[in-house]
């Protein structure tokens, strides 16, 4: 419902509601992304990050730079502002915030466990993790042999833990249930975000609905496209989508029985919001696909700006800013190995 | 006739420092390259030059000097990592004027990086035996604990058994694990050989988790014993000291010892073995104190040759420092050079004060010679379209006044300079509102500390607050010098009236002075000399006296401040040859500010000299109510009725002459302008040709009627209302004075007397402390500081906005001192 929140948002929301608009602000422009481009080498990335907000971060970076310190870095900064915001939040603010980060555990629960199953290092694999979903005692993760020790040893302390009800099983770990593991965390994640989202209410409900079942739709399509000739039964992946979104409850029967690339267009194709996206790519062409929904995402996101007295431009800033540090490794990935040609293919605009 | 003289007589004033900006003139250079680094360092040190970025619209990384640019930020990194280091190490980097020959940036740039190779090397050397040090420090803790556990746990091994027992009896639901268990304890009697143990080292704060852990990976099935390291040990990241916690971990099956083995490994926590033996215990402790002293004497060897060597460093930190700052400035200032044709020379252009031109010319000789470059550096005066950029020369005393102006806005190029005026308007006005001697005195003290202590202040890094005033010092002396002045006149010494100036010309009518209240005092001789009778002070007409002396000071005061930013309109027009803003906007804009209030102050002034009882409230509202009818008793002088006749016809004619003739006049000159040109004018090619790109946009204005006249509509109906509302505003002067006075009676009688009256000592210092802390606070800071204010007010908004345009831009020039004053 609508409340009165002009009335009251600014007494708690107000402050970092004008310090998320700020970090926005800052965020890379086209003609920034265009300067980028014609770096020759990642010094010249480095220089003219140092006249932007990384700047900081960046400065004291000796010479012969990696494309991991840059993302590192930038990585940082994003994190800053995070702690930044989380410190100053009340709640229910506060608990939002807490939500932005859940994806991220999930990835990092997904990789440490992965990662331990093909015996890498630990320590190797903490730095691989997202700074944003660290929790405390997530290196004991290696400990764990099935889904059960997961759960009692390690995540029960976490937030994850209520999304694990439905994945508890004693199996051992293999890279098929992982992920399967991933999907259902997600898709509980994705769920109880939105009904908390429901229960603040107003703005933030209507907008963050929206976000959301685009998130969820999203996830639906990748995981249709990733079964595809693997041995996921039908039913099996049609548990795996969210219960919710634009193709909750039809598209999800169709997408479960979907077995190639073109069977998925045609379902997808019947719903308008959907229909541009696909109508973009050529036939059997799966590449362009992520970038044409992360395309789609951004202009979401930043239409969340539009409004006022809503908690869905911190998750949209968060999200923008994770975009562009993607943009960024894309970029000094591609001037480090010198294929400046296929530089455009994988960045997004955000402005 | 009289006019014409007076213009004579205008024309050969001399031109007023500071009231117009500096001449300005637009340079471009031509610098041979070879020459142009030098020329620019010198140019630095000059400071009298300001440059245009000649390629704007280049990314910083494609200009010419980028690698440059890019040196110097690598070795200010390195720098900065030297001072990282050495503030670290807790040295001072003292900056020793250490007399060195100058080096050459190339030769800077080897020998930060031999440095930082050698710092480098010595970092991880040291940070090798750190570690084994901690590793030996750890052990040696954990030997010391871990033996205590150790004994302890055989003792009460047989305790724990007979427990276990108990409680298979008590609870059935355990049989199947804890049989099992009792199995393996009975089977082996010696306990050493199925509890096995882990024994570590982990940081304090991680202790909980990591017990909990423990806890369930083995399903309860250990013991934890921990307790507190004796030492800190230093965390080789963050060189920071933390806490650890020894722990002892008993626990049973190969399994389990694997899952510790990782959540250890989790934890961070490092596991270190102890033997069970006695013997063999004592003899580890021994190796390893013995090795532990050995590494001590390494490390504290290291450490010293480590500290010398940034020592060394440090002596010269600050002078590289400030030197890769000053090369940074002075290629980024080639950045903005353009190439010419040829590419063997860079130009330039840029802003500069006309007077600085002789002093360039020769500091561009002097680079030219010091190079050895057989082509000179051409500089010379171009012509330039856009507006120059605003330069005043002031000095330490009216930097803080023309600080405050420029907070307002940066005046328009050679636009007259309200700070000129607010040098004395600001405190006076100021010292209107704070009128009290005592408080000045006061006031006066603080400033002269700060001018006292002015060198030395000036060298040193002040907080934000007292930056500002010390940077508004001389704001401050002139404030407080010019509240004593008004304190004088209100006769206020901390709110007691004092007898300076010879007896009051009031007395009690008889000797018992007792009526004194109810029928008033006789006036008896001349008037109090200067400044109001301290007999007011407490008589029941105090307020009413007062007020009406205030508000009538606040008006006159008020208009003639807003007759003089009028009049400086005037000066703007004339300066700027605009004689239709003379004619349409000052010229009515004087006679209907003058008609209105200019007469309400002329009749105040008649009363003040006349001792008239007129009420001037009633004559000014009549004046536009019924301007015909008679004045009766507040006639104050003969011819009054017809003379405010004229004036209301004056003003009311004023309205319309500022509001429209100037647009339409504007409009007829447009039109004759462009009389049959119904094309716009094409850029001659001779133009074209001799610009440089981006040197001079040529700016083609439109006439736009309705523009115009809405824009000269809101400029009369501002200065129409705003003559009422800004006189009205000037009454802030009488309503702060009258506060702060009040105030400082309140305090003073309230609870300076009032303590005073009691014949305790403690009450009496008890209401000495609050009057002190009152007046500190209250009326010292919070007073001033709202006074500041109003007064600011006054001058921004009531005074300038008559004349000041406030638009220009500063001129920045390009000049290390402020360049190594940044940091």
């Amino acid at each position: 419902m609508y409340g009165f929140e002009a009335l009251t948002f600014n007494i708690h929301g107000g402050y970092l509601e004008a310090i998320v608009r700020g970090h926005r602000s800052g965020l890379f422009t086209a003609a920034d992304y265009n300067n980028l481009c014609q770096c020759e080498t990642l010094d010249d990335i480095k220089m003219h990050l140092s006249a932007t907000e990384y700047g900081p971060y960046l400065q004291n970076e000796p010479s012969p730079l990696h494309t991991t310190t840059i993302v590192e870095k930038c990585t940082l900064k994003l994190v800053d502002e995070y702690k930044h915001m989380l410190c100053q939040a009340t709640e229910p603010l506060s608990t939002f915030l807490e939500y932005c980060r859940y994806g991220h555990m999930i990835d990092n629960v997904v990789l440490i466990v992965t990662g331990t199953l093909h015996e890498r290092d630990v320590q190797e694999l903490l730095e691989k993790c997202h700074p944003l979903g660290m929790f405390d005692s997530i290196a004991s993760l290696a400990v764990a042999q099935n889904m059960r020790e997961l759960y009692r040893l390690v995540l029960v302390d976490t937030p994850l833990a209520p999304y694990f009800s439905e994945c508890i099983t004693s199996e051992d770990l293999d890279d098929m249930n992982i992920e399967i593991m991933r999907n259902t965390l997600y898709k509980a994640y994705l769920e109880d975000f939105n009904r908390f989202c429901q229960k603040l209410g107003g703005a933030t409900a209507e907008i963050m609905s929206d976000l959301l079942a685009f998130e969820a739709d999203r996830r639906a399509v990748n995981i249709t496209i990733n079964s595809i000739g693997t041995e996921l039964t039908r039913d099996d992946r049609k548990k795996l989508y969210s219960n919710f979104g634009l193709l909750y409850p039809y598209g999800h029967e169709e997408l479960a029985v979907c077995e190639d690339l073109d069977q998925v267009r045609g379902v997808m194709e019947k719903y308008p919001p959907y229909q541009s996206i696909f109508s973009r790519l050529s036939y059997g062409e799966s590449q362009l696909l992520d970038k044409a929904f992360y395309e789609e995402e951004v202009k979401r996101l930043c239409l969340a700006f539009e409004q006022q007295f809503h908690y869905a431009v911190f998750f949209a800033y968060i999200r923008l800013r994770e975009q562009e540090i993607r943009n960024l490794m894309w970029i000094s990935e591609c001037v480090a190995q010198n294929q400046k040609s296929r530089v455009h293919d994988s960045v997004v605009f955000i402005f | 006739m009289v006019l014409e003289k007076m213009e004579m007589f205008l024309d050969n004033l001399q031109p007023m420092d500071l009231m117009r900006s500096e001449k300005m003139s637009f340079v471009q250079l031509i610098i041979p390259a070879e020459s142009a680094h030098r020329a620019i360092s010198y140019l630095g040190e000059l400071g009298l030059l300001q440059f245009r970025d000649l390629n704007a619209d280049k990314s910083p990384f494609q200009r010419t000097f980028v690698n440059q640019v890019k040196r110097c930020g690598e070795m200010s990194r390195k720098l900065r990592f030297f001072k990282d280091q050495i503030n670290k190490a807790g040295l001072l980097s003292s900056a020793h004027p250490v007399i060195e020959p100058d080096v050459e940036l190339e030769e800077l740039e080897i020998q930060l990086g031999e440095h930082e190779h050698e710092l480098i090397e010595m970092n991880s050397n040291s940070e090798k035996l750190q570690q084994s040090y901690n590793e030996l420090l750890e052990f040696k803790m954990v030997l010391q604990k871990a033996v205590g556990f150790l004994v302890s746990s055989n003792s009460h091994a047989v305790a724990e058994e007979t427990e276990l027992n108990e409680n298979v009896y008590s609870n059935d639901d355990y049989g199947e694990t804890t049989s099992f268990l009792e199995k393996e304890l009975r089977s082996v009697p010696s306990n050493q050989s199925g509890l096995r143990f882990i024994s570590g080292i982990i940081p304090r704060s991680k202790v909980l988790r990591f017990e909990r852990m423990l806890f369930r990976a083995t399903r309860g099935n250990m013991l934890f014993n921990q307790a507190p390291a004796d030492e800190e040990i230093m965390d080789p990241v963050s060189t920071e000291m933390v806490e650890k916690t020894v722990f002892v971990v008993f626990f049973s099956g190969e399994q389990a010892r694997t899952k510790i083995l990782k959540i250890c490994e989790a934890f961070g926590a490092n596991c270190y073995p102890v033997p069970e033996d006695i013997t063999k215990q004592r003899q580890i402790t021994r190796e390893v104190l013995s090795r532990l002293s050995e590494l001590e004497a390494t490390l504290d060897a290291g450490i010293r040759h480590r500290n010398k060597a940034l020592a060394s460093i440090g002596y010269q930190l600050t002078k590289w420092m400030n030197m890769v700052k000053r090369e940074k400035a002075v290629y980024d200032t080639l950045n903005m050079l353009n190439f010419d044709v040829t590419k063997k020379c860079l130009v330039g252009e840029g802003w500069c004060p006309s007077f600085a031109k002789a002093q360039i010319q020769e500091t561009l000789q002097r680079a030219t010679f010091d190079s050895n470059s057989q082509v000179g550096i051409i500089f010379h005066v171009m012509d330039a379209l856009e507006s120059p950029p605003t330069y005043f020369r002031t000095n330490r005393f009216t930097n803080a006044f023309q600080e405050i102006v420029d907070a307002y806005g940066v005046a328009r190029y050679e636009e007259a300079n309200p700070a000129v005026y607010t040098v004395v308007t600001f405190p006076f006005l100021f010292a209107v509102m704070f009128g009290d001697w005592g408080h000045g005195i006061c006031l006066l003290m603080g400033a002269l500390i700060l001018i006292a202590r002015e060198s030395k202040l000036s060298s040193q890094k002040l907080g934000s607050f007292m930056e500002m005033l010390f940077g508004g010092r001389y704001v401050l002396l002139l404030m407080a010098l010019f509240s004593i002045y008004c304190g004088l006149i209100y006769n206020e010494f901390f709110s007691v009236p004092f007898h300076i100036f010879g007896g009051s010309a009031y007395k009690c009518r008889d000797t018992t002075c007792s009526d004194a209240h109810i029928a008033g005092l006789m006036k008896y001789r001349d008037p109090y000399p200067f400044g109001v009778d301290p007999s007011w002070r407490g008589s029941r007409s105090e307020l009413p006296f007062l007020n009406s002396l205030k508000m009538k000071m606040s008006i006159l005061l008020g208009v003639a401040q807003m007759n003089l930013g009028i009049i400086l309109s005037y000066f703007n027009a004339r300066f700027f040859g605009n004689s239709l803003d003379i004619r349409y906007q000052f010229v009515p804009q004087i006679i209907f500010l003058n008609c209105l209030f200019g007469y309400l102050s002329l009749l105040i002034i008649i009363k003040w000299c006349s001792g008239s009882q007129a009420d001037l409230y009633h004559v000014m509202i009549y004046m536009f109510l019924s301007p015909t009818d008679d004045l009766g008793e507040n006639q104050l002088f003969w011819g009054q009725r017809p003379l405010q006749i004229l004036l209301l016809l004056l003003a009311l004619i004023a309205v319309p002459w500022m509001l429209l003739p100037k647009p339409f006049i504007l409009k007829k000159l447009h039109t004759e302008r462009f009389q049959g040109r119904t094309y716009g004018i094409l850029g001659t090619s001779e133009m074209d040709l001799d610009m440089e790109p981006g040197s001079a946009r040529s700016h083609h204005d439109d006439f736009n009627f309705s523009e115009v006249f809405v824009h000269q509509m809101i400029h009369s109906i501002e200065f129409v209302l705003g003559a009422v509302s800004n006189t009205a505003s000037y009454l802030r002067l009488w309503a702060l004075s009258l506060a702060h006075s009040e105030l400082s009676t309140v305090f003073y009688e309230k609870v300076l007397l009032l303590a005073w009256g009691y014949d305790n000592i403690i009450i009496r210092l008890v209401g000495l402390a609050v009057f002190a802390f009152a007046t500190a606070f209250i009326l010292l800071m919070m007073e001033t500081l709202s006074a500041f204010l109003h007064a600011l007010r006054l001058h921004w908004v009531e005074f300038q906005n008559k004349f000041y345009h406030g638009d220009g831009y500063k001129f920045k020039p390009f000049s290390f001192a402020s360049t190594t004053e940044d940091d």
